[in-house]
């Protein structure tokens, strides 16, 4: 595998007056965030964060408010000095940069997309749009072709003239994802992008995400409360609770191997036949005997219980890249469906395999609506 | 003061006090104590600089304070004249260019040339008719010289204080340590009396000078337009502020292309401010030889006028809301936020 394109390690981040005072009782001694707070009076943002994110692919840091993904996000571009850490891009330290190269990293190198749009009223679309290249100093015509390009591409082509206070939420945020992407830099930041959104014109989002990541390949880091949008977008899912990384792995693996308590009730309450693929729970080896239908490998589990007509004792084939690649049982799709942590369905198996777990210590999350 | 008189005793420091025994004048206070026969009402009075100096001849008298103040600035008037004269000569000239050049043009090109920056600044057509026939109101009672006098000086005073007023702010907006100087410095000078601006300055510049007006004006009414530019940048959006950072901006273009235009509405506001305080100080500086209504309304209470001083008022008046409605309403098109299409 080629080295990951931006590379956290060891990222520690205390707000307070004297951070680097405190900094050794947290990196040696342990002390909680809690503790900081109460003896020392310091705020604990970051404890020991190491991520990869891999070029071309999306990751997403997924956490409940507080828990310091925001933070996390504004340390890639260092808009937050940290306490201690570096992070790599391309293998180059970001922290040893002096205020030139960081500017010109921040204007070639990453671009942001922020919750709250954070587009300027002054401007127009247009002018918005092509903000990074006015700012690198792009001559008018070739900036406003680019930004007129981009806008084209998110569907706001003929709103080049209005001013964003005259476009409804979602759109300005397409305004948001367009200044981005003109900014044509390999790595884009989305700062919880569309947690401002209505649920409908976020799942919009999302698709015009997903779309233009399968022809564009950016690095893309994502910021999200919501499981659903990162099970939706992640290649690579990062769990953080308290400023410190609880999980992190492809989103698939999360939901089927929850390393704790915490994302076991972060992920009982999702649809998982919708979340899960095909070839996570597939069976290696050609299917013996009769077989329903074929699936893709990354095709849903609710595409399998389509094609096995929602029978519990079919055998469905399961294709990568047009071979066949193994099989599901429907009777495994179906136990695939439980989640073990979530109380529900088949207890004596959940109990049986976690039963090191006090249901007590379990984080109660709000019932499915 | 017998009561004082035996503190001093009892503490040893009678010779201190007698070392040089009063050859010094007496005090109106003390000559009128005397006369009165001195009080034994054994009342006891404040331990004031005067009644201790009637116990004891080597404390100061109040008197001595604020003889010493006067003596201060008398000894630092003459350098401070010569630092400030030549940095403040400009003013004069723009003053006097200033006065020359709205009294010089004749009416029928400078009231129609006014009342079209009205319309320009404003585009409002209810306010440049105002305007229109404010001018016309003050050439037929014969005050339109006058007024054009005080207008002329308004527009000198209102255009310096901007072009000094709106970098202190934008300084005072960068740094939290400037702030925490100029604050008090601009509290006192909006809470300081009017009148007192003119008293050390009519030490320092001759009364024929229009400078000395233009600063006692200037110092006044900078005040609102520092304040609203620091304060109208410092309200800009911190996410809009974030998203300029995180595209590179330097802090040149940080200024220029988003703090500068969003505090605008702000800095407006502050200018408005600024022309309303400048109109109020210019009839306080007719005391020292500015032309304009103010020397009207002066004579009025001299002379016991009454009719002239009102009418002078009344054009005072007049002005400040021909200038409210105009800097209100150009404010109104410039903000961003407030565009309607």
């Amino acid at each position: 595998m080629t080295s990951p394109k931006i590379r956290v390690r060891n990222l520690y981040k205390i707000f307070g007056p004297d951070p680097q005072r405190v900094l050794p009782k947290v990196r040696d001694g342990g002390i909680g965030k809690a503790e900081l707070m109460e003896r020392h009076g310091h705020v604990l943002g970051l404890r020991d964060i190491s991520i990869d994110m891999q070029a071309g692919q999306i990751s997403v840091i997924m956490g409940l408010s507080g828990s310091g993904k925001s933070t996390l996000i504004r340390h890639l571009n260092r808009l937050i000095e940290p306490t201690a850490g570096e992070i790599l891009m391309d293998g180059q330290d970001v922290m040893q940069l002096d205020e030139e190269s960081l500017r010109r990293l921040r204007r070639r190198a990453m671009s942001m997309v922020f919750q709250k749009f954070a587009l300027l009223p002054h401007n127009t679309v247009l002018e918005n749009t092509a903000m990074a290249p006015r700012i690198r100093g792009d001559a008018r015509e070739t900036r406003e072709a680019e930004a007129r390009k981009w806008l084209d591409r998110v569907g706001l082509s003929g709103f080049e003239d209005r001013y964003p206070r005259q476009l409804s939420g979602g759109m300005q945020q397409r305004v948001g994802i367009a200044r981005a992407l003109t900014a044509d830099t390999e790595i884009m930041l989305l700062d919880e992008a569309f947690s401002a959104l209505d649920p409908l014109i976020r799942t919009d989002m999302q698709d015009l995400l997903l779309e233009l990541q399968t022809e564009l390949h950016k690095t893309i880091v994502f910021i999200t409360h919501d499981l659903d949008e990162a099970l939706k977008l992640a290649d690579h899912l990062v769990i953080l609770k308290d400023g410190a990384v609880v999980q992190q792995a492809a989103p698939q693996q999360i939901v089927m191997r929850p390393a704790d308590p915490y994302i076991e009730a972060f992920v009982g309450d999702i649809n998982r036949a919708r979340v899960l693929r095909a070839g996570t729970i597939a069976t290696t080896g050609e299917p013996a005997g009769a077989v329903i239908g074929e699936v893709d490998w990354h095709d849903t589990l609710e595409d399998v219980i389509r094609v096995a007509e929602g029978r519990s004792d079919a055998t469905v084939m399961v294709s990568r890249d047009g071979k066949a690649a193994g099989k599901i049982e429907t009777r495994d799709l179906l136990s695939a469906l439980i989640p073990y942590a979530s109380g529900r369905g088949d207890a004596a198996r959940a109990d049986a395999s976690r039963a090191s777990i006090p249901v007590s210590a379990r984080i109660t999350t709000p019932p499915v609506v | 003061m017998p009561s004082y008189d035996r503190i001093f005793d009892r503490l040893g420091l009678r010779d201190w006090c007698d070392a040089d025994a009063s050859e010094a004048p007496m005090s109106m206070a003390q000559l009128l104590a005397k006369s009165s026969g001195g009080e034994e009402g054994g009342a006891l009075p404040f331990p004031s600089l005067d009644t201790l100096h009637e116990a004891c001849d080597a404390i100061p008298q109040t008197r001595d304070m604020t003889l010493s103040v006067e003596q201060g600035f008398l000894a630092i008037k003459d350098s401070l004249k010569f630092v400030l004269d030549p940095l403040t000569q400009p003013l004069s000239w723009m003053l006097e260019a200033a006065l020359w050049a709205f009294t010089a043009t004749p009416w029928w090109v400078l009231i129609p040339l006014l009342v079209w920056v009205a319309w320009v600044a404003t585009r409002k057509v209810g306010i440049t008719v105002f305007v229109a026939v404010v001018f016309v109101f003050f050439g037929l009672i014969d005050h339109l010289d006058v007024a054009l006098q005080t207008l002329s000086i308004i527009f000198v005073c209102t255009g310096l204080s901007v072009l000094l007023g709106v970098p202190v702010g934008i300084l005072m907006s960068r740094s939290d340590r400037m702030q925490k100087v100029m604050l008090p410095i601009l509290d006192m000078l909006q809470t300081l009396p009017s009148f007192v601006y003119l008293i050390p300055l009519i030490f320092l510049f001759s009364v024929t000078e229009p400078k000395l007006y233009g600063i006692a004006i200037i110092l006044y009414a900078i005040v609102p337009v520092i304040r609203l530019t620091d304060l109208g940048i410092r309200l800009v959006d911190k996410d809009v502020i974030e998203a300029a950072n995180a595209f590179g901006m330097t802090d040149r273009q940080k200024l220029f292309g988003v703090q500068l235009p969003l505090a605008l509405p702000n800095i407006m506001a502050g200018v408005n401010q600024t022309i309303m305080m400048s109109l109020a100080m210019v009839v306080i500086a007719s005391l020292v030889s500015a032309p304009g209504l103010g020397v009207l309304v002066l004579r009025g209470i001299r002379n016991l006028e009454l009719g002239v001083g009102l009418v002078a008022g009344f054009g005072i008046v007049l002005l400040a809301v021909m200038l409210d409605r105009c800097s209100k309403a150009a404010l109104q098109r410039i903000d961003p936020t407030h565009e309607t299409d």
